[in-house]
């Protein structure tokens, strides 16, 4: 298993020797990336079905495009971490800052500690699991996919959402504009659990959510909603 | 004496003329803000308001055919593995598959590659059709991340950062739900017929500090290859450009308020933003002071019509000009060919601005499938190539006579202002004098 130290490694080689492993003549599916020490943009556009293991803490856009790839990062997470995910899994042991799987269009990303504001901001397809509880403006004009929730979530909850499902298992601080609680019929519960089972949480019951969801009244111009814009 | 014998004239007021009027009516009769496409219409200090002086006694000018006059321009220098050649200075500016049809964005295609440049996708990911068809394409990367996948970034020739446009610095796109057709809907990951309004902000960047990390990132995933453009809207150029600079930019995009939108409120339109004219000194002027003139390249955009206005652009520091609405034109947008169904709509051949609606008689600005079906984009596609062969072709005359061998060697000092706000915006003398409103004495 290669192991990448970013100490003494450039950034360009470590994520040249992950795109190459989409290439055919390249055997290597498991990384280890030691040192990062909050480097920007480590695991970024790897388009192949390999693991990284990345032993610290990263800074911006970690696993930024990623598809089919497994990446954990063993500590916490800068901005924009997974964003605009296509497909694979995004684990992040520690906290994740802000705009945690942004514009995500596939893929499961998992963050184990907290998340900060923005977080799922603009998901296209995404599901996001968070064990903590996520900041203000989570979910904005999200368009598709999953945010599970086990804690409590900020400010302005799913402002302006299309036709993503939020799930929260604490509380919400408040509610963005378009989003209401709904009701979770069966078809919910079922994919709460596959989602939980997915992320590896068993401590959970999809009982103990509550959805939230766009009201959908915002979807088409209508002067007497200009107090809501 | 009877006062009707000497009745008072009607006077209609200056402030309250007949538009205003009859837009308090719309407004009041709809309690909706106007939405409309294009640039602004009112009048504003332009390229029209600089004439070139030409050779004589002090400047020795070069044959009109025989002598070489290059319009080769290469873009992404700065860090690009592979930056871009085109064979002229004009490019096609981003318009999104939504608000354009597919043929429409065919032609776009067709047309930029017969003429040996680049087109530009918009607020709706790269579609086949232009892909396809375009030679070199610049894929754009804006707020809403709409169709945004690696496998486009990659196959991209260069990827152009949009954080404003020249019609609505500060705003962001909007496509009514008459446009919102399946294959649209699909590509944006939204429910048909909505009244889409993408972002005005990007979601995992607030300025330039992380604008640096996000460029650093699309490098990393793209190898370096591609050109990376930062498209601003004319509004502080001088320090938008400097920041564009910061950031990484190799190539910086600076839209005027000439510059047309898809849709967006009338009132965004006419009030926020500069002139094109207003904008290039300053953007020029960051780059020098910089050291970065010519090193980091300068596209200027917003109502660029014919070759005068490349060769003025050109001879003010751009690198290259971008059209949009005049592309449009040349395709066969507003023909009077087809007045009797813009009369039905409402309006006239010329003033045809509702491309929100999808109705377009020209079967570009629409995605009604007979519509769209109206333009051949082969032959709309020629036309376009000759459009940007004569604005070349237009260009070199003047550079030629001029004494240029390069339209890139034109310079301020080849220019005289007819205004004095032209003056001073474009930082020329006024013609027959040597003063410059604001930095020198006459």
């Amino acid at each position: 298993m290669p192991v990448i130290d970013l100490a003494t490694t450039p950034l360009r080689e470590l994520n040249q020797a992950l795109h190459d492993a989409a290439a055919p003549g390249h055997n290597d599916t498991e990384f280890e990336v030691i040192n990062p020490k909050g480097a920007h943009a480590v695991a970024v556009g790897v388009s192949a079905p390999v693991t990284v293991e990345v032993k610290g803490s990263v800074g911006y856009y970690c696993g930024g495009m990623n598809e089919q790839a497994s990446i954990t990062v063993h500590g916490s997470a800068g901005p924009g971490v997974a964003e605009n995910m296509m497909s694979g899994t995004v684990v992040i042991k520690g906290d994740a800052s802000q705009y945690a799987g942004a514009t995500g269009r596939g893929g499961l990303l998992v963050i184990e500690g907290n998340a900060a504001s923005r977080c799922g901001i603009s998901m296209k397809g995404i599901n996001i699991v968070v064990r903590g509880n996520i900041g203000h403006m989570s979910a904005f004009m999200a368009q598709s996919g999953n945010l599970v929730v086990l804690g409590d979530a900020g400010e302005a909850l799913g402002d302006s959402l299309y036709e993503a499902r939020l799930f929260v298992r604490g509380a919400v601080k408040s509610l963005g504009a378009d989003c209401i609680a709904k009701e979770m019929r069966p078809e919910h519960l079922e994919l709460l659990e596959g989602l939980l089972a997915e992320a590896g949480i068993t401590d959970a019951r999809p009982e103990e959510f509550t959805r939230y969801g766009s009201a959908r009244t915002l979807y088409n111009f209508n002067i007497d909603n200009a107090d809501a814009y | 004496m009877s006062q009707n014998n000497h009745p008072t004239t009607p006077r209609k007021s200056a402030t309250f003329d007949d538009y205003t009027m009859s837009e308090i009516r719309r407004a009041a009769a709809t309690g909706i803000y106007d939405i409309r496409g294009g640039g602004t219409k009112r009048k504003v200090p332009h390229f029209d308001d600089l004439l070139f002086l030409g050779a004589s006694m002090s400047r020795y000018p070069l044959e009109g055919y025989r002598e070489k006059c290059s319009t080769e321009v290469v873009l992404g220098t700065r860090f690009a593995k592979k930056p871009i050649t085109l064979k002229i200075p004009i490019t096609i500016a981003g318009m999104s598959f939504g608000s354009l049809s597919g043929p429409a964005k065919e032609a776009l295609g067709r047309g930029a590659t017969l003429a040996g440049t680049s087109t530009t996708t918009g607020d709706g990911g790269m579609t086949e059709e232009e892909r396809g068809h375009s030679e070199t394409l610049v894929y754009q990367y804006l707020p809403s991340r709409y169709g945004m996948n690696p496998r486009d970034l990659r196959r991209a020739d260069a990827i152009e950062i949009v954080i404003g446009q020249g019609a609505k610095p500060g705003g962001g796109g909007m496509l009514l739900g008459q446009k919102i057709s399946d294959r649209v809907a699909e590509m944006r990951t939204l429910p048909k017929g909505i009244d889409q309004r993408s972002a005005c902000r990007h979601p995992d960047w607030t300025g330039p500090d992380d604008l640096e990390i996000k460029i650093l990132e699309l490098r990393e995933i793209t190898g370096w290859e591609k050109p990376i453009y930062i498209k601003v809207g004319g509004a502080r150029p001088y320090y938008d450009t400097a920041l564009a600079v910061k950031a990484g930019a190799d190539v910086v995009v600076l839209d005027g308020m000439q510059g047309g939108t898809a849709a967006t409120q009338e009132v965004f339109i006419e009030h926020v933003g500069m002139p094109t004219l207003a904008c290039i000194r300053p953007a020029v002027q960051a780059l020098q002071d910089l050291g970065m003139h010519r090193k980091v390249q300068l596209v200027v955009s917003g109502g660029i019509r014919n070759g005068a206005d490349v060769a003025k652009a050109l001879a003010l520091g751009a690198d290259a000009v971008s059209i949009g609405t005049a592309a449009l034109v040349a395709l066969g947008d507003n023909d009077p060919k087809w007045e009797a169904e813009y009369q039905a709509l409402g309006t006239t051949a010329g003033s045809y601005d509702d491309w929100h609606e999808g109705r377009d008689p020209a079967g570009i600005t629409t995605q009604d499938p007979e519509l769209a079906s109206r333009l051949d984009p082969v032959l709309a596609g020629r036309r376009l190539a000759n459009y940007l062969k004569v604005m070349t072709l237009e260009a070199q005359t003047i550079a030629r006579a001029c004494g240029k061998s390069h339209v890139h060697n034109l310079e301020p000092e080849d220019l005289v202002a007819l205004t004095i706000e032209a003056s001073a915006m474009a930082g020329v003398p006024l013609a027959g004098t040597s003063w410059i409103p604001g930095k020198t004495g006459f």
